[in-house]
């Protein structure tokens, strides 16, 4: 009870007079100075200006620590562009995911998505008869299509991103069922009737390191989707969302179509991976990328992207997909267990989302 | 002396609880007009309506001699009204620059602008450092510093030269100090005198009596859901202002 008292008395007695003359004493509050800080404080509040440094440290250390492990084998030109290679689609499903877990949403529909296009591009083109480019147009639609049903249920119904996506996936997966019969469509076929859906897995060889066509395009979204984000109002207004939705509203602010037009180009990214999948894998299998939705998450989550929307780049869910490609390279060629790949990566997660959550606290 | 914003015979009903009961508001150019009452007397519903984020049930409001109406806060921003809400409405995680330009940005001339629709960042960091030096806080080192690195006095700052920067005819401030310290109040102070000498108008709602009454040329009080008296704070005590807010006392018939 006295502490409490002496409180009191005491802020009375820090209380300036109700004049509106302001004495020298109260000036320093002009200055913007964040004031003593430790070390510690510091780091947190570099790594909070600069979220995207996280996984490039991981990424640089796991690339060492597996040279060591792994040998020279895992430094081969061969073995770095395979990883760049296996990467590439979790990469772009992983473009696609940023921009919705920006908007403080997560979409469990991704990789449903994008075998749904992919059913419609091989569909079209190696069974219908229409030419490649239409068939092909026709996947962008659905990836549209399906992206904007999420975002439209999701700002209509009010209801959480998790569940929508839950059901959507379903959804989509059934679709694909319904659509394909159960059946692949063989590579050969697409080969002999469609070659250009195979465009994006042709391969380049630069001096020993092999790239397809596709992780180029994978590098070119990441380009184009970091402009986006950070050089237009459209970009800022994905932030802004994410960060705080009431406040982006009252900023003026349509949220409810910045919504649907977000999870529309996520959609459109996810139907460009549909066609550099085909390529990728060769054949359309309905069964195909059934754990994407999940390693896009992931490789979102270890960029630095919080789920909480409104922090992270971009850029930063490239590296997190190159870590993940790097982990599953390095154990592998150290000759680990599959089982400790997984091991390993489910430590990453919780570890990305433990120095997150450290690195928000910085401004309570 | 024409009003810049009046509200006529306000009335809204929530079910049976009556939360304005033809209340009337005048502002006058150039003044700060405190508004105090009771919890429960109806002031927020008021400032609610006169923001536009509550449609009442009758009664008109003329901005500049002329009725308007609008049904959300957006629509009351264009007309020239601008709220400073109690949470601020800002985003923590972008930069002062995007805060004060969110959801107004400024484009790129030519191709890069109209067609690439990139932003022209120059020329918003520019304007936004500016604003904040009209309003005294240049000492804000870097304009592209994020907003939660900020402190609440700082943050009210940045929000306020939002609020007073795109042709503003009136500024609604909604406890700008309630949740602030001493010293950053003082500077809140300090920024409302500064926005009143450009000769923008301040609708002030505060329980801070003392900040009222410091700040305020006149003090509008509001009791039951309608406007009981106003009084010119020099010429009454702060107790008598409880005083009327409770019904202690009646309020001075002039």
């Amino acid at each position: 009870m006295n502490k409490v008292s002496d409180d009191i008395s005491k802020d009375l007695k820090d209380q300036p007079k109700f004049t509106t003359d302001i004495g020298e004493k109260d000036q320093d509050h002009h200055s913007f100075d964040l004031g003593e800080q430790t070390t510690l404080k510091k780091i947190q509040h570099f790594l909070h200006g600069n979220p995207t440094i996280v996984p490039v440290i991981i990424l640089i250390l796991s690339v060492i620590a597996f040279g060591f492990i792994a040998g020279g084998k895992f430094f081969s030109a061969f073995n770095l562009s395979l990883i760049v290679q296996q990467v590439t689609i979790v990469g772009i499903l992983a473009a696609a995911q940023t921009l919705i877990i920006l908007t403080a949403g997560i979409d469990l529909s991704v990789a449903a998505m994008m075998v749904l296009a992919s059913v419609f591009m091989g569909k079209l083109s190696v069974e219908m008869g229409v030419p490649t480019l239409p068939a092909i147009a026709v996947g962008f639609i659905s990836g549209i299509a399906t992206g904007a049903f999420n975002g439209i249920l999701v700002t209509r119904l009010r209801l959480p991103p998790f569940i929508v996506t839950l059901g959507t996936w379903n959804i989509f997966f059934a679709l694909v069922i319904f659509f394909t019969g159960s059946q692949s469509i063989r590579s050969s076929d697409i080969e002999v009737n469609a070659p250009l859906l195979h465009f994006w897995g042709e391969r380049i060889n630069l001096g020993g390191f092999v790239f397809t066509y596709g992780a180029f395009l994978m590098i070119g979204i990441f380009v184009f989707l970091w402009f986006l984000l950070n050089k237009t109002a459209w970009g800022r207004h994905v932030y802004a969302i994410g960060d705080d939705k009431e406040a982006a509203e009252l900023s003026g602010i349509r949220t409810d179509r910045m919504l649907v037009s977000i999870y529309a180009v996520a959609g459109l990214v996810v139907a460009i991976g549909a066609w550099v999948s085909i390529g990728r894998v060769g054949s359309v299998s309905p069964t195909s990328f059934y754990e994407g939705n999940l390693d896009s998450i992931t490789a979102v989550v270890i960029g630095g992207t919080s789920l909480f929307g409104g922090r992270g780049t971009i850029i930063g869910s490239l590296f997190g997909a190159l870590i993940v490609g790097v982990f599953s390279s390095g154990l592998s060629i150290a000759g680990l267990d599959v089982l400790w790949q997984r091991f390993a990566l489910g430590c990453l997660i919780i570890v990305a989302v433990g120095i997150d959550q450290w690195i928000r606290k910085v401004s309570a | 002396m024409q009003p810049v914003l009046v509200a006529n015979k306000l009335s809204k009903k929530y079910g049976k609880v009556v939360a304005l009961d033809s209340a009337d508001l005048e502002l006058y150019p150039g003044e700060v007009l405190g508004v105090i009452g009771d919890n429960g007397a109806g002031k927020s519903t008021l400032i609610k309506v006169l923001c536009g984020a509550v449609i009442p049930d009758s009664g008109e409001i003329l901005l500049d001699g002329n009725k308007v109406t609008f049904t959300s806060p957006i629509e009351a921003r264009k007309l020239g009204i601008e709220t400073v809400y109690q949470n601020l409405a800002l985003s923590p995680a972008l930069s002062i620059t995007d805060n004060m330009f969110l959801g107004r940005e400024i484009r790129q001339k030519g191709f890069m602008g109209s067609f690439l629709k990139f932003l022209d960042k120059k020329a918003m960091a520019d304007e936004a450092r500016k604003r904040l030096s009209d309003l005294g806080l240049l000492t804000i080192q870097n304009i592209n510093q994020l907003v939660e690195t900020l402190s609440g006095g700082q943050r009210q700052g940045v929000a306020v030269a939002r609020a007073t920067s795109f042709g503003t005819k009136v500024v609604i401030m909604d406890e700008p100090t309630a949740a602030l310290g001493v010293k950053e109040s003082r500077r809140v102070l300090e920024l409302i005198g500064e926005v009143r000498s450009r000769g923008i108008p301040i609708i002030l709602i505060s329980h801070n009596m003392p900040h009222v009454f410091e700040v305020a040329d006149r003090i509008h009080i509001h009791r039951l859901g309608t406007r009981l008296c106003v009084i010119d704070p020099k010429k009454h005590e702060m107790s008598d202002a409880v005083a009327y807010m409770t019904g202690a006392k009646q309020p001075p018939q002039d």
